[in-house]
């Protein structure tokens, strides 16, 4: 499948890539270049892939609760929240973000990957609400601007009053050059930035002001790399059926004292006695640690696996993060990943890798 | 993408700059480009015998890890450091600040010339 930026993506010379059926940019020119100018300025994604699945009616509330393993009622109008949708044995189905657009209207933002899944489970489990359940995956359009100057790129076509208004986690409904969007301040880099929603036929739109701002086009591989240092979870690498929100260190989204959620029973068990846990790791080489490869003690037992690797251009190390087997001791182990038959020493470093300056 | 005329190259898209006496290898823009941004990258030792269609170093990008051929055969007398501490070099002046290591060349192995290899890209 095609996104509606499609032909800006050739005629910019984009490396294609296949993301879950999506023909999408991979990078446009160096994808360490694209990570840098999004930390150090302001760069445009493309993210029409996702889906984007609208749940409204009178039990909404209701029924995200018991759908979604957070508390979704605590999430005011104009809020948005990360959350999950489990399956009944605690394993993420996918991660989401929820967005409260009205009292009973919600838009819940699925990865690209998963997202006809999400449409039918939620479909599935609305059976006995009040509500309807749109998968709008295929009519909305979405670009992305992050960095430190995201912000005063915005304000040629938002005023400041609204954006300084639009907390961070908040969307308000609102227009850029007459295109009805509904703009959010959140993202997948780390960095202060917005997403901007918008109708397929008119997103491209919306690119075409942001490039004529010279804002810099960022393709997949600098995604990956911004979100990995920023410690954020890829599904399909730190997240699977197999892999529950307490093992990826996320037990707070989770609303443990809800009535009742699908995966509840699971989760409220596992919370005591988790097995495994997300470390992120720093390597001394520069190799890169891929997803797949194990993790040694000092005995040279396996004792966990990568998930995500790259070399960090931000700091200038090769970084990964991992499922670490919780009867490690993390005070005292001597970790190391074999690379290939490389055994390279590995420093287990607190989560995220980089946090930007308030 | 043309290539420069006065290099011989291999089919594993390194080149070298002469077939007798001391040469310098490297790979070639279009094998660096097809990599990305080179993050690693691993050289024969200094005063190594390297054996020509032999594996030599490897070479790792973002996207992938690949190895090094060695076009020719005999004793590996340099290596490029600032390669090695910045491999961007590799992207940025594959031709140039980013050749690899030099080699004393005892024989040669199977090269192709400039037009070959610009043929092979194509």
């Amino acid at each position: 499948m095609q996104t509606p930026l499609h032909h800006h993506h050739v005629a910019l010379n984009a490396q294609l890539t296949d993301f879950a059926g999506w023909q999408m940019p991979l990078k446009y020119g160096s994808e360490t270049t694209e990570h840098c100018t999004v930390r150090r300025d302001v760069g445009l994604f493309d993210l029409s892939h996702m889906g984007e699945i609208y749940v409204s009616g009178e039990q909404a509330v209701e029924f995200l609760n018991f759908a979604l393993v957070s508390d979704i009622s605590k999430v005011k109008v104009g809020k948005a929240k990360y959350t999950m949708i489990c399956d009944p044995s605690g394993g993420a189905i996918d991660d989401l973000v929820v967005y409260r657009l009205g009292e009973k209207d919600f838009m819940v933002v699925a990865n690209a990957s998963n997202a006809n899944t999400v449409a039918a489970e939620l479909t599935h489990r609305a059976h006995g609400f009040a509500v309807s359940v749109i998968d709008r995956s295929l009519d909305t359009g979405l670009v992305a601007i992050q960095g430190p100057n995201a912000k005063t790129k915005l304000a040629k076509f938002v005023s400041m009053e609204i954006i300084d208004e639009l907390k961070n986690y908040s969307c308000i409904e609102t227009e850029i050059d007459s295109i009805p969007i509904l703009l959010a301040r959140t993202g997948y880099t780390g960095e202060d930035g917005f997403e901007i929603f918008a109708s397929v036929d008119q997103i491209a739109k919306i690119w075409e002001l942001f490039i004529a701002q010279q804002i810099t086009p960022i393709g997949l591989a600098a995604r990956d790399t911004l979100r990995l240092e920023a410690g954020m979870p890829l599904y399909g690498h730190e997240l699977n059926l197999e892999i529950t929100p307490i093992h990826a260190g996320l037990s707070r989204i989770v609303a443990f004292d809800k009535p009742d959620f699908i995966g509840k029973t699971a989760l409220v068990e596992l919370s005591s006695k988790i097995d495994r846990k997300l470390i992120g790791i720093e390597l001394e080489t520069r190799r890169i640690a891929r997803a797949g490869l194990n993790l040694l003690d000092e005995s040279g037992q396996v004792v966990g696996q990568v998930t995500s690797g790259a070399f960090s251009p931000t700091l200038g190390k090769s970084i990964a993060m991992a499922y670490l087997n919780s009867n490690i001791d993390l005070a005292t182990a001597k970790i190391s990943v074999d690379i290939r038959g490389n055994i390279e020493a590995a420093k287990v470093v607190t989560l995220p890798f980089y946090r930007r300056e308030a | 993408m043309s290539v420069p005329t006065n290099l011989h190259y291999t089919a594993e898209h390194e080149w070298l700059d002469q077939t007798a006496g001391t040469a310098t290898v490297g790979i070639t823009l279009y094998a660096a480009d097809a990599l990305g941004d080179v993050v690693f990258v691993k050289l024969p030792d200094l005063g190594s015998e390297i054996s020509a269609g032999g594996v030599c170093g490897e070479l790792e990008s973002t996207k992938s890890l690949s190895d090094l051929y060695a076009p020719v055969s005999g004793k590996v007398v340099e290596t490029n450091q600032a390669a090695v501490d910045n491999p961007a070099l590799i992207n940025q002046d594959p031709y140039g600040a980013g050749w690899l290591f030099k080699v004393e060349v005892a024989s040669v192995g199977e090269l192709l010339t400039a037009a070959q290899y610009q043929a092979q890209i194509a």
